[in-house]
């Protein structure tokens, strides 16, 4: 059964085939909004690392995938969320190589490079939801001077 | 059918009825068995085989009636007919049949043993008679979730079997030249995948006494931070065991992914191809390979 990537889906987080399942439904859903090659690949790149704290740290969860437009520009909305522990400290968890973990600890900072939106909500004890952005031909927005 | 003269009316019961029915009808309810569907399909050369697998089978059941455990899938008897029944209907999966195609089949054993009994009970009061039946089709229904645990559990097998034969097939350690492996790795570089690569690269490093041995990534999607570790590990594994190890086959995309994810590459050679790689690596074993080798090769 093919489901048209273009809809809005939500997939399950439970297991490293979910990881699979997710690169391939993002990469496929990115493709067909009009993403090069380039984009695709730091946006499924970026889905890879947030999809797998949410297994790994969140205990698992779910993503929801969603197509976003703004005029004639087209952008996918990735939304992960779990209901695990949660991040005590969400600037500590984003800098560049720090880990709870055996990990490098360049995963949440380095999805943050990778998409034009991002936006990291966790609650202790409640859990943790990233929604990411990415346009297929840089955002629709003048470009904020860093 | 004949009432056992040691057993009073007191002390009986349907399921030792049971046991009795199978123990003195063994060879009748062999013989109608060894042309079901079950048995038949496995022994295809030798019916004598199927009778007497058949055999084996009643004798389990016999031993699980006698106990009286005809509902308890745990008895003791049933780790027999799992052992034959098991191996049977691994030969099932292997032949492409499903479960539920197996837990019919085994259904199918209980109207030639019921028939049975009804043909050799006509003598016997009604009421008894129907308790025994209602006893053998427990047992039968508890043969049949047996059958099925173990074909679920075999399947199960099969599927981790097949996992590991092809992620060891796809993983194919190339000898480049004398002193240079090589690995084309295709698809997602999970954490198993990962582990059977570094094993077989590094079995061929000691093998081929490698000096070089090169990581393809042209076929793998996705460079995210795991598989950027696992990279790095294999590389330093490597270079534990003498060899100098490099990873080709960074496509632009991907390099320019890696760059915004920050993930430092730094120690590890990299080539944008498999043949700039092997081109580098036959340079640094400069002479000695071209002697080694063939003069066709050009150093440079
Ligand atoms: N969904 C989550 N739930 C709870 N904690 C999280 C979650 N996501 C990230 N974290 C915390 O933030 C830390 C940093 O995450 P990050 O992805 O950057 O590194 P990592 O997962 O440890 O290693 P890697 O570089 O392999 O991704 C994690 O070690 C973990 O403590
Ligand atoms: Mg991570």
């Amino acid at each position: 059964m093919h489901v048209p990537s273009t809809v809005a889906a939500r997939l399950p987080i439970g297991s490293d085939m979910d990881l699979t399942w997710i690169r391939q439904h993002v990469r496929q859903a990115a493709a067909e909004l009009g993403f090069g090659l380039v984009q695709q690949t730091k946006l499924v790149t970026a889905a890879s690392e947030l999809a797998r704290n949410t297994l790994v740290h969140g205990g698992g969860g779910h993503m929801e995938c969603t197509p976003v437009a703004r005029g004639r520009i087209h952008g996918l909305r990735l939304v992960f969320t779990d209901s695990g522990p949660g991040i005590p400290d969400t600037e500590l968890a984003l800098s560049d190589g720090y880990t709870s973990g055996g990990g490098l600890g360049m995963g949440l900072g380095g999805a943050r490079r990778l998409v034009h939106e991002f936006t990291l909500d966790s609650r202790p004890g409640e859990g943790t939801t990233v929604t990411i952005t990415a346009w297929a031909s840089g955002p629709p927005y003048p470009r904020r001077a860093l | 059918m004949r009432v056992p003269e040691h057993e009073t009316e007191a002390q009986w019961s349907p399921s030792r009825e049971v046991g009795d029915f199978l123990r003195r009808f063994r060879e009748q309810i062999a013989q109608r068995w060894a042309d079901a569907t079950l048995f038949r399909t496995v022994f295809t050369v030798s019916r004598d085989e199927a009778v007497e697998a058949c055999k084996v089978v009643i004798d389990a059941l016999s031993v699980v009636a006698a106990s009286e455990r005809i509902e308890d899938i745990e008895a003791p008897g049933f780790a027999v007919v799992r052992e034959q029944l098991g191996r049977m209907s691994a030969s099932h999966v292997r032949m492409g049949r499903t479960p539920a195609q197996i837990a019919n089949e085994v259904a199918a054993l209980r109207v030639p043993v019921t028939e049975l009994l009804a043909a050799e009970s006509r003598d016997l009061p009604t009421e008894r008679v129907q308790r025994t039946t209602l006893a053998l089709t427990v047992l039968m229904g508890t043969l049949r979730l047996a059958v099925m645990e173990t074909t679920l559990t075999e399947g199960e097998e099969l599927i981790d079997r097949q996992r590991q034969q092809l992620l060891e097939f796809a993983t194919p350690v190339i000898k480049l030249w004398d002193g240079i492996v090589a690995v084309p790795l295709i698809g997602t570089l999970d954490s198993a995948r990962s582990q059977v690569v570094m094993e077989s690269l590094l079995e061929a490093v000691v093998a081929q006494q490698a000096r070089f041995a090169i990581l393809d990534i042209t076929g793998v999607p996705t460079v995210d931070t795991l598989v950027a570790q696992h990279l790095m590990k294999t590389v330093a594994a490597a270079r534990l065991m003498g060899a100098e190890c490099i990873v080709s086959g960074i496509r632009p995309a991907i390099a320019q992914t890696i760059v915004h994810l920050g993930i430092d590459l730094g120690s590890v050679v990299t080539r944008a191809t498999l043949a700039d790689a092997l081109a580098f690596t036959l340079q640094r074993q400069g002479t000695g390979a071209a002697v080694g080798v063939s003069a066709e090769v050009d150093p440079t």
